[in-house]
């Protein structure tokens, strides 16, 4: 228990001081996301231009000192849309990895905890759940909720439950049978409480990762859907939106592509890396 | 081995028959008056109504699904497509292979090379060859595989000009949407097999292997390799769903008429039996990677063979 805790208190990144490069790629991950982070929830503070200015004489501009990264089709200023952008991205990406993390965990650690014929349902219906590939699922579910942030976050995550459930039911398997689990059921611990309190903190650590990982795929998901239709439509100005929004002028302007594109790699790229320390710190065999 | 295929086979057909039930579900939850968004704003409520009695949806949802499961899946008959009254069977038969074709080649693609990308940095553990392949994977696992498709095409169509932009006129249409598609699972399994690799890098059997002499090349093919393949294989089968999943988005960007093509479409002129029956084959492909996957997992790991093959192994001796 003390060692989960004490690695749950120090930086995934400072864990692995001893391996130098993958130290150095975590810790630029976190530098990444910390820079990311202030991009976009400062980053507005300090610009001339609001989120639907419109610039005419400087439509489909190039990037210039007035606007560093050029303007869009309407003369909004991309440096503007792409820092308030971003935000939508984040949110959406986190939120829907944890959502999908959440309903997984209640649903994995129910089959897991229970057993028998619960389990048997919860992993039938994980079966059926995941006979759809999860972009299918996602494209589907989009469509049935419209284009709202949340119909965008239920549908991202929907796809993410049936992993994180299998996952966690995997885990339990492992512990059910431990002393303390019997421990807490002798003196008259609650289902919830021993599933939640007890078994939880012993399983989570595979889903931590898979969650952290699961938030860059999200933000991915997130603009592919944006790009064929679904999900946040432009003029809002979300990354995958601003993408889509610049596909009709690749050939002429490519530049409203490249930016918002480029903005989504680095950050999904940064949330991988820490993604990879994360992994690295909880895992055992690793970790001296 | 062939009880466990049949098992596995029926599981398929039981867990497609489910899917079905969700897929019309989700389909008929979708909020909007079907008949009149079909007719337009224009349409009397008569003509409306009229539509959507020749459509079966005025009956309740039982009925309706009873006739879409038995259809589908007894009589594999998909119906005419509600916008453009065409044999969804015919348009299936059309675009299937055209996305069959972007996937396979792309699977093949990434697991080859990236699982000779894995063993490479695996080997290299630690120097700058390691770094800098894992570098290139992560670059490619986190970009949209449709930004990348975006960014071959700026560079290999618009600015170079050697290859087709839209469309699949001639052969050489496929190479940038199979090159973009295989990129994020070529990560993904450059990724898998370096890890999967350093777990026998170090194992005792490939020590014995160097004592005793044994070249480089040889232990890594026949010493580590086989040992390292399990973890590689899932990928491969996860891949492969991922990658015919991916499709939609691809096909939008290179305007490739193909399955996912059709299925945004569908969604697009609301027509659900379209939207349906490529969601149905989309779901039978993710089963049948799913299955094969399962087979060479059973093949390979001889747990499994041995409990389902102990009758055999008895005649055997």
């Amino acid at each position: 228990m003390s060692e989960a805790i004490e690695v749950k208190r120090t930086n995934p990144a400072v864990d692995f001081m001893g391996r130098v490069t993958k130290a150095f790629s975590a810790k630029l991950g976190v530098v990444l996301i910390v820079l990311v982070l202030l991009f976009v929830l400062i980053g507005p503070f300090f610009t001339p231009y609001g989120m639907n200015d419109v610039d005419l004489l400087n439509m489909y501009a190039g990037p210039s000192l007035a606007h560093p990264f050029g303007c869009d089709s309407m003369g909004h200023d991309i440096l503007t849309r792409l820092m308030l952008g971003g935000r939508y991205s984040l949110a959406i990406g986190f939120c829907s990895a944890l959502f999908g993390a959440v309903v997984g965990i209640i649903l994995g650690s129910i089959g897991g905890y229970f057993g028998g014929v619960t389990e048997t349902l919860v992993m039938r219906i994980c079966d059926i759940w995941s006979a759809l590939p999860s972009m299918m699922l996602c494209i589907l579910v989009s469509n049935a909720l419209g284009s709202g942030f949340f119909s965008t976050v239920i549908a991202l995550a929907v796809g993410t439950v049936p992993g994180i459930a299998r996952l966690i039911r995997g885990q339990i398997l492992t512990e059910r049978s431990k002393e303390y689990i019997e421990a807490a059921q002798s003196i008259n611990c609650s289902n919830v409480v021993i599933m939640f309190k007890h078994l939880l903190p012993n399983v989570i650590q595979p889903v931590i990762v898979t969650t952290t990982m699961g938030i860059g795929s999200a933000m991915i998901m997130a603009a592919s859907l944006s790009y064929i239709g679904l999900g946040i439509q432009p003029p809002n100005p979300e990354w995958g939106a601003m993408l889509s929004e610049g596909r009709s002028y690749i050939r002429t302007y490519p530049h409203l592509i490249l930016v918002p594109g480029i903005a989504i790699a680095i950050t999904v790229f940064a949330i991988n890396l820490v993604g990879d320390g994360v992994r690295d710190a909880l895992d055992p065999k690793l970790r001296d | 081995m062939g009880r466990y295929v049949i098992k596995r086979l029926l599981m398929m057909v039981v867990i497609l028959w489910c899917a079905g039930i969700v897929i019309f579900t989700m389909t008929y939850l979708t909020p909007g008056d079907v008949p009149r968004l079909l007719l337009g704003a224009q349409a009397s409520s008569e003509t409306v109504e009229a539509k959507r009695a020749a459509l079966g949806l005025d009956k309740s949802y039982l009925s309706q699904l009873g006739t879409f499961m038995v259809n589908t899946f007894v009589k594999f008959d998909f119906g005419t497509s509600w916008a453009t009254n065409t044999y969804i069977v015919s348009d299936l038969a059309e675009r299937i292979p055209r996305t069959l074709i972007l996937g396979l080649s792309a699977m093949v693609l990434n697991v080859v090379l990236g699982t000779l990308m894995g063993i490479y940095a695996a080997i290299n553990e630690g120097k700058w060859q390691d770094s800098l392949v894992m570098i290139i994977a992560m670059l490619f696992v986190s970009m949209p595989d449709f930004f990348i498709g975006l960014l071959l095409m700026l560079l290999f169509a618009l600015k170079l000009g050697v290859l087709p932009a839209y469309g699949i006129d001639s052969w050489t249409g496929y190479i940038l949407p199979i090159l973009a598609t295989a990129c994020g699972g070529m990560a993904v399994n450059a990724r898998q097999a370096r890890s999967s690799m350093l777990e026998v890098i170090r194992a005792d059997f490939v020590t014995t292997a160097r004592s005793k002499g044994q070249k480089e090349g040889v232990i890594i093919r026949k010493h580590m390799l086989p040992n390292a393949m399990m973890p590689i294989i899932t990928g491969v089968g996860g891949g492969l769903a991922v990658v015919v999943a991916g499709s939609p988005v691809i096909e939008t960007v290179f305007s490739i008429p193909g399955l996912g093509a059709y299925m945004l479409n569908a969604i697009n002129t609301h027509d659900y039996p379209a939207i349906r029956a490529s969601v149905v084959f989309f779901a039978l492909f993710a089963s049948c990677a799913v299955l094969l996957m399962d087979l060479c997992y059973a093949f390979l790991d001889p747990r499994i063979k041995a409990q389902y093959s102990k009758g055999k192994k008895v005649k055997d001796k």
